[in-house]
Order: C-alpha cells, then structure tokens, then sequence
C-alpha cells in the first residue's frame, strides 16, 4: 500500500468555519505535499478600514468572523485605546474580560459538541449523534447557551455583539440583569465536569506538534482580553513588537499568508495557551485536567478537545468569580480621544492569538490597519501536523486516511473566515 | 422515501455569522432537526445529501466567478430560497469596494495580488436569482430565522416586518435615544427585525438591518448633523453593512 502513488483530496472541509480543502501527495511513501487551502474569498478588511473613523474598528472587523466577534471587538479595542493613550477603569476591564468569557464558553462548546466530538464518536454532525447519545448533545448545547446568554445579556446579541466601544461599553447592566445569566453558568459548570469525564474516555490517536508555542502571557490571570506576549522558548515582547518577530508571507501554492516567528513555524490556541499558562488556571480547572489526565502541558492536538474543555470550565468559573464581584461601574465608557500614533493590541480568540494594528492620522481617521488573525499564524502547524499524521498513517485505506486528515484539521479549529488575508486559489489536480 | 421537507444551508462571501445563527438556536436546533431534515450544512455536517431541497438558507454575496455559477444551480436545485444576512440582502460590508478600485484593495491587502480571482463588486444573491424571501441584518435575528423556518412548515408565508426599528422600539417601550439625549440613531429609515436591539443599549441604532420599504432619509439628515454628526460622519454611517443598498448609497443622500 505505502509503494503506490496516492493522491488524496477533500473539496470542501466540513464542520469548519469558512471555506477550506485539503490536497495530500503520496509518492511511494513520501508525503510530497500536506495543503490546508483556503479558498474564502477575500473581503479586503484591511482595505476598507482605511478612512473610517478611530472609533468604528471594533464594530467593522467584527464583522470579520461570526464565531468569535468579540475577539476582533477587544484585540481592535486594545490597539485603539494604547494609540490613544487610554486605560479602562478596572470594573470596565472586568466586564470586558467578562464579556470575553462568554465567547469562549460559546464558541469552545460550539466547536466541541456540535464540529468536533462527532469525529470522536463516527457520526456525521451533531444531530446525528443526538439520536444515539441525546444527554450528551443537550448537555453541550446548554453549556453553549450559558456563554451565549452572557454574550446577549452584556452585548445585546450573541453574534456581532453592539454594546462594546473603545474605552468599555455603551451601558453597563444592572446586577439584577446577571443573576439568571449566573444561574446557567452555575449549571454549566456542573455539566462540563461531569462532561469532561465522558470525553476523558474517546479514543486519541498519538500526534505531537513540535513547534514554538505563543500565548499571550498576563501576570495575574489565565489570558484572555489582553496580555503581552511569550513562548515556549522563553521569548517575551509586548503587542507593539508582534510583528518585529511574527512575518506574514504570501505563498503561491497556498491560499492563506503563512506567519513565522522569527522565521520559525510556530502555533498559537488552546494548546500553547495551556501549556505556557497552566499555572494560572482556577483550582477547579487544574483539578479537572489532573482527573482527564491531561498534565501541565499537552500537545497533542487530538487532545485539544479536553483542553478545550478545561479552558470552558474556567471561563465559567471565571465568569461567575467576575458576576460575584460585579458593581455597576460609575461610568460605561472612558472618554477616548483620537491621537495621531500607531496602536498594536492582542488579545486571545478562542482559537489563537489575535493582533491588530492600527494607524491613526491626524483628522481621526484609521490609514492603515492590520490584521493578523489566528489561523493564518497557525497555517503552517497545521499543514506540518497532517504531513506527520499522513507519514505515520500510510497504511490506511485512502478513504480512513482522508477521514483522519480531515479531522486533524478541525482540531486546530481554523477560523477560516478570518477572510481579511486569505486569498483563493484554483485546485490543482494531478 | 421519507416525506420530510429538506433544508440546506449555504455559504458565500460571509463571515458565517448568519448561518451561525440557526446553531445558536439551542433550546430549538434538535426539535427543528425532527421535523425538517437537514440535507446539506458543510459548517455542521460532513455528510451531503444531493438536491433539489425544499428550503435552501443562502448566506453571502457573491464576489467570484464561481460564486456566480454556484447561486444559478442553487436556484435550480431549491424550491424556496431565502437570502440570509446582510451580505446575502445588500452584499456585505465588503460592497465597500463597488465604491472603490477593488484592484487597489487587492494589492493593499496582498503582496501578490495576480494570485486572486475576484470580481469588481460584492453584489446581493437577489441581482442574480429570483429570492423568495429576504431576512436582515448583520448578523439575522435568531427568533426571525426560527419564525421563517415555522412559517415554512405550516404551509404559511413568514411573517418578515418592512416598517422601521421606531416602531419595535416603542413597542419595547425604549426611550428615544435621539429625542432625549441627542444620540444620533439611523431607527426611522432602519428596517424593523432586530427588536430595537441597540437603542435598548443606549446607542444609535447604525442600519444593520439595511434600509426599510421607503425610508425618508432627507428628513432623517438634518436632525444626524443636529446632533453632532458631521457629513463625512453621515456618510460613513450610510456606508456600513448595507452600502450598497440603493436607498443608503452616497449619490441619493446629497440630494435635497
């Protein structure tokens, strides 16, 4: 079987956001070419930025992926507000962070139950496994609902939130408002511990990333809003110097910019987040992974899901700690006034570090923006992921070995959306 | 064969956000799944059942060639069609470039822009394909797409509002933010839908749901500049996630 010529392809990756293929070359046993492509056509955010108001980037670019909005809102935020030279209050800073917990509960359930635990099971989508194993199913689809009840109660929807804005928010809740939203993350909680013992038990198959890990590092909480940046090679700069290490290049087999660090492939997301943060995890949290034998560091990306799922028991924890400590803020927004500087801002998506840059000039308007989403950072792990998983495979039947192609994909969930750098490109057959 | 009506969700130039939506249905997704079979979803399913399908959910604009070869054979395949989301309705907020030069957009974003097959303009699914119904808003309003699904298998047509954000907003009994504090809010010519969300905020609303049947949009200019807003400010509040929307577009609005 590994004598032959293989040539294995998947046209549309499903359960995936945006759209993405996959082109896997075997010649007698060499894997030739591993490709993530990513044919979402380009919405040139980066281009329309330019002349909108100092103000409008956070509403705009969320806009640039449906599944975590609020971390195009914040990292967009961020930069803008250390261009112009402003800091939150600290109860602002929290609703922020609180807000954020929301979308992680929300968008590491979505990817768990409904993309990616139907890997793990052998079902097609999560409606097909809700026949089989419906408590499950509801028990996900809750702990979903409590992120996304946040999301609502804090930013009046769930998708494309409206009340966020440079300097906090247009209005602050009233505590009242929380205590329901306080009562499903209670709840939450409780199903994602008693969910982490049931997805402790699938079947991971072995694969290691070998690369640099890159978080954002905070030095009192687990990050999430904000943070500086570091490594697994002890690296440590802060956002305004992202790009003096992280280069984006545009390759012509590929449909996404590849970003190095330092000219070195590197992963940003659950695992590195994990693995250069653990310390700072809640009790509960590191108590939970201890139980799903997870460690202290994981790079396993077929483990992502328990890591995944550690990470959703803290941000509910997390949430509840900020909800308990909630006073209605003296103010909803600090005052921001434009300033004719460059302001760098990251903050941690879901699925990775997220940086933006702006350029503001003088007359308050943006001039030049950039945008360097998670997935593009990630292109590169990825596709020397499958080259592994493929080499270490090859004997596999082509239909098993595209399966498991596929699924080492959605691991890395890849926010292919993240349109504003990806280009398309024709399939080339062979 | 099973008589269950099929439905199928499809992809454009998007942010997926829209068809995020019917998985944030939580409470509902498994009961809607009971009733309605869904045949094809690639951002939920890896299994694809082949057409025609009795509903197809249809998010994005169409930017590429083959975008524009793609909507005709949904078209052809679906016995309703309904345009989901603001890119889907009004292109997106990447129409922006129908205003612009898309290939100086292109070589601003990319260093190799020949690598890119793109057309000129970000155009709505309803320039290309007869659409039966059309659901706003960037991103389309959860209770909105559930009732259109319902309305669907009941055999009757959705029940999809054309006045403005104004009235939702005194149904749900928000004070004006314009008429009390001075916000500047784009509510009377905003197509109703979102239940008045961002006024409930304190914030002007800012037209996501594209413009409503008739908007008296001269009448709304003088009271935005009153209230603070400068013309390139009106300009730019026009030109957002419905740009391209006739009523919204920058030639109409300096007229007196």
């Amino acid at each position: 079987m590994t004598s032959r010529s293989r040539y294995l392809k998947v046209e549309s990756l499903a359960r995936v956001e945006g759209e993405g293929a996959l082109r896997i070359v075997v010649d007698r046993g060499v894997v030739e070419a591993a490709e993530l492509h990513i044919y979402e056509p380009p919405r040139f955010f980066e281009a329309l930025l330019r002349g909108r108001a100092y103000t409008e980037p956070p509403d705009i670019t969320s806009r640039i992926c449906g599944i975590c909005p609020v971390a195009y809102q914040v990292s967009a935020c961020n930069a803008l507000e250390q261009a112009c030279g402003v800091e939150l209050d600290p109860p602002l800073i929290d609703l922020r962070r609180l807000l954020y917990c929301g979308e992680w509960i929300a968008s590491h359930c979505l990817h768990m139950f409904l993309l990616h635990i139907p890997d793990f099971l052998g079902y097609p989508d999560a409606v097909a496994l809700a026949r089989a194993e419906p408590g499950l199913v509801e028990q996900g689809l809750s702990m979903k609902k409590a992120g996304n009840t946040l999301l609502e109660v804090l930013g009046g929807r769930a998708i494309h939130p409206v009340n966020v804005k440079l300097g906090g928010f247009y209005s602050v809740p009233d505590p009242r408002d929380l205590a329901p939203v306080a009562e499903r993350l209670r709840a939450g909680l409780d199903a994602a511990v008693r969910t982490a013992r049931q997805i402790a038990r699938f079947d991971f198959p072995d694969a290691e990333l070998d690369c640099e890990l890159l978080a954002a590092d905070h030095p009192e909480r687990y990050p999430i809003e904000t943070g500086e940046i570091h490594t697994s090679s002890g690296m440590r700069f802060p956002a305004a110097e992202f790009t003096r290490h992280v280069v984006e290049r545009q390759g012509r087999h590929s449909t996404a910019l590849y970003a190095t660090l330092d000219g070195r492939r590197y992963a940003t997301g659950p695992l590195a987040r994990y693995t250069l943060n653990f310390p700072q995890l809640s009790a509960t949290a590191r108590q939970v992974a201890n139980e799903i034998g997870l460690g202290s560091a994981c790079r396993n990306p077929f483990r992502s899901i328990l890591v995944r799922l550690v990470e959703v028991v803290y941000a509910m924890e997390e949430a509840l700690t900020l909800i308990a400590g909630y006073r209605r803020p003296l103010r909803p927004a600090v005052p921001v006034r434009s300033r004719a500087r460059t302001g760098h801002g990251v903050s941690e998506a879901p699925r990775g570090l997220l940086y933006h840059r702006y350029d503001i000039g003088v007359d308050g308007l943006v001039s030049a923006a950039e945008i360097i989403p998670p997935t593009s950072q990630n292109q590169a792990a990825m596709e020397e992921d499958l080259r592994r998983v493929v080499a270490a495979n090859l004997d596999l039947s082509d239909a098993t070995l595209t399966a498991l192609c596929e699924r080492t994909i959605r691991n890395h969930d890849p926010c292919i959306s993240c349109s504003a750098h990806f280009l398309t490109l024709d399939m080339v057959g062979r | 064969m099973t008589t269950t009506p099929t439905l199928a969700v499809w992809k454009f130039t998007s942010c997926d956000g829209c068809q995020l939506t019917l998985l944030d249905c939580e409470d509902e997704l498994l009961a809607l799944a009971g009733q309605i079979r869904i045949a094809h979803f690639t951002e939920a399913s890896s299994a694809a059942e082949p057409g025609p399908y009795d509903v197809s959910l249809v998010e994005g604009s169409v930017t590429t060639p083959e975008e524009l070869r793609r909507i005709t054979e949904i078209r052809e395949q679906s016995r309703i069609l309904v345009a989901i989301g603001a890119c889907a309705t009004h292109g997106g907020i990447q129409a922006l470039r129908n205003f612009a030069d898309t290939a100086e957009f292109t070589s601003a974003v990319y260093a190799s822009p020949e690598y890119i097959d793109t057309l000129a303009t970000s155009t709505p699914i309803s320039d290309h394909v007869p659409v039966d119904y059309e659901l706003r808003g960037c991103p389309i309003d959860r209770r909105q797409l559930l009732d259109t699904l319902c309305a669907f298998l009941a055999g009757r047509a959705p029940d999809i509002p054309n006045t403005s954000v104004c009235t939702e907003c005194k149904r749900r009994g928000t004070t004006c933010v314009t008429v009390a504090e001075g916000i500047p809010c784009l509510g009377p010519v905003t197509q109703a839908g979102c239940g008045a969300l961002c006024p409930a905020y304190h914030r002007g609303c800012f037209g996501c749901f594209g413009p409503m049947a008739e908007p008296n949009i001269h009448a709304l200019l003088p009271i935005l500049r009153v209230n603070g807003m400068s013309v390139d400010d009106v300009d730019r509040v026009f030109a957002t996630y419905a740009a391209a929307a006739p009523e919204f577009a920058e030639p109409r609005r300096d007229q007196p």
